[in-house]
């Protein structure tokens, strides 16, 4: 009896906890979508702020956003499966060095976001930009050494490697060996291998890890509080050395630094409703292309 | 023989490609990885003129274990004890909440769940893991930042534990996925053995298969202190921002990364204060790779073993 009781209260504890997270997520959305729905209509999409950012819309957030995300994907994402093809295919998983460049890539992810912005700091802007102005511009014009979209793509870039890195990796190696011996038995060299039997039969999942890592980094802020996000702009960025506006950052501004707090807080709201539905649209898309992985390898 | 000819030239060109491609995979690879090394080297050569630089050496380095930080003022001091308590207290309070209700629900969903709820339950945790700091922060700010006020009735609406709270919502996911996946590493025969001794579903899953997949549980803790630490825009919002040495956990604080996230943009470029945010920037740095490699070596030695049975 006593067992009994006892157990109860040890399975009650752990079905609380799932409770409680349930509870959270639900009221978090609740509240945002709430407060939200109320000021999102078409003007808030397509409009700059105006009045000092107490009214109009969030365009050139969500445009940079997308700028933003899309350049990030460009310059980090094929970094990050070709290191993933090399790990997998060109090393084997017990060799000494693929273990410490494993260990690398997993010390990478735990570093903390606003370290990298740091680094993008230290080593885009003042490192290679300022390098770049020396070389090539003409007297003391700053061009490429100072923050801008470029520099906050690289630095989101090197953010979202590891988890590029880790999960295209998984996804080569969910391709059955056989698949490779039988190519290599066929006298394929180890490219045509690679491009004709491992990387078609891994794209769904390469898909997956290459969406999480970019929604992964559409979220992020830290990196770009000095990497080139801006404040306002009165014009859209069209130059890679411009600067750029940011939903997660114009909600960070709006939300600390802002005069009149109840008059944006409206706005705040309906700007975060659209982050998150962006971010949510991302990590969605990569659940539902793992299920159909899941259904189509169980077949 | 033209057929002959025709196929060595292919596999000639085959065999070119395939050189190539080796050799651009490589250097793109080696890239990449070098770029992991040229992270802490930059962070430290921003930083190692607190040490190397006589001048800032002289600035910084009689006021750095001092208990004001007031980095901004005629005569500078730049003591981090207080960055370093609002760290600790904010972090503590996060693991607090989030250790428990991680590693418990990772219990319920790992040992207890029926099939169909676990399903329902993992997409609801990454759906949590997928809110944007920024996001967090912002709700911590406006909805839980008045809520605690009203419960603990603190002097300053924003303080050390809303932004604990805030933050332990982002290392609740963590901590249930990894501890999670070391639960249901656990081999079944283990768990069989016990039933088939007696012993019922909750005495299996709290005496047996728990403690068994205790060290990948004590790196899911682990990693999730990392990444409390490291958290920023939750704390830049929520934490009150306030450099103080208090331990009360209501009053304001600040932290390691609110100050290099706050101050950085305005500093200026080779000055004793820039140097000494990328001096706490190094410190984070090393602190993640200590504490990564520290569950890293932990989970493989010693879950390892165990499953092993020596």
């Amino acid at each position: 009896m006593n067992k009994q009781i006892l157990g109860g209260f040890y399975t009650g504890a752990t079905a609380f906890a799932v409770i409680l997270i349930f509870l959270i997520v639900a009221i978090i959305l609740f509240d945002i979508l709430r407060g939200g729905l109320a000021k999102l209509s078409w003007e808030f999409l397509t409009q700059p702020p105006r009045e000092g950012m107490t009214e109009g819309g969030i365009f050139p957030a969500i445009y940079g956003t997308v700028v933003l995300v899309i350049l990030m994907s460009i310059v980090g994402l094929p970094f990050g499966i070709i290191t993933a093809i090399y790990l997998s295919e060109y090393t084997t998983a017990q060799s000494r060095f693929a273990r410490a460049v494993r260990f690398a890539v997993s010390n990478l992810a735990s570093v903390p976001s606003i370290v990298f912005g740091l680094f993008g700091l230290g080593f885009f802007v003042q490192f290679i930009g300022a390098g770049l102005d020396a070389a090539f511009a003409l007297e003391d014009e700053v061009i490429w050494g100072k923050p801008a979209l470029i520099w906050a793509a690289a630095t989101l870039a090197l953010l979202t490697l590891p988890v590029t890195i880790v999960s295209v990796e998984e996804a080569l190696r969910n391709v059955p060996r056989e698949y490779r011996e039988a190519s290599h038995a066929l006298g394929a060299t180890k490219w045509q291998t690679i491009w004709h039997t491992v990387l078609p039969n891994a794209v769904s999942g390469i898909l997956t890890g290459a969406i999480l890592a970019v929604s992964r980094g559409a979220g992020e802020v830290a990196p770009l509080l000095f990497t080139g996000a801006a404040f306002f702009l009165p014009k859209l960025p069209n130059s890679l050395d411009d600067q750029f506006m940011h939903l997660g950052y114009h909600l960070y501004v709006l939300a600390t630094q802002s005069v009149n707090v109840e008059l944006t807080l409206p706005l705040q709201y309906s700007t975060t409703l659209v982050l998150l539905v962006l971010t949510f649209t991302l990590n969605l898309t990569a659940i539902l292309i793992r299920y159909r992985l899941r259904s189509q390898f169980s077949l | 023989m033209p057929i002959m000819q025709l196929q060595s030239t292919t596999s000639a060109r085959a065999e070119r490609i395939d050189f190539l491609m080796r050799a651009i995979i490589l250097v793109v690879a080696t890239i990449a990885l070098s770029m992991i090394f040229l992270i802490f080297i930059f962070t430290f050569k921003e930083a190692k003129d607190v040490f190397f630089d006589a001048e800032t050496r002289h600035e910084v380095l009689p006021t750095l274990f001092s208990t004001n930080w007031q980095p901004i003022s005629d005569s500078p001091k730049y003591g981090i004890i207080p960055l370093l308590i609002g760290t600790l207290k904010t972090t503590l309070i996060a693991m607090v909440i989030a250790v428990p209700i991680g590693v418990l629900a990772a219990i319920y969903t790992s040992c207890f769940s029926p099939i169909w709820f676990k399903e329902l339950i993992k997409p609801v945790v990454e759906l949590l893991a997928g809110f944007p700091s920024v996001v967090i922060g912002f709700f911590a700010l406006f909805v839980l930042a008045g809520f605690l006020q009203s419960l603990t009735g603190a002097e300053s609406r924003l303080n050390a534990l809303v932004a604990g709270v805030a933050m332990s919502l982002t290392a609740i996911p963590i901590i249930f996925t990894i501890s999670e996946d070391a639960l249901s590493a656990v081999p079944k025969s283990i768990q069989e053995a016990s039933y088939g001794l007696g012993a019922t579903k909750w005495e299996t899953a709290f005496y047996i298969t728990f403690p068994t997949a205790y060290p990948g549980i004590f790196a899911a803790t682990i990693l999730g202190f990392g990444r409390t630490i490291g958290e920023t825009l939750i704390v830049l919002m929520a934490s009150g921002n306030a450099a103080i040495s208090s331990w009360s956990l209501i009053d304001s604080a600040r932290t390691l990364t609110a100050t290099i996230g706050a101050e950085m943009a305005e500093v200026v470029f080779g000055d004793p204060h820039y140097n000494v945010l990328f001096l706490i920037g190094t410190a984070l740095f090393l602190f993640a790779l200590i504490l990564n490699s520290i569950a890293e070596f932990y989970i493989k030695e010693r879950l390892m073993k165990k499953f092993r049975g020596s």
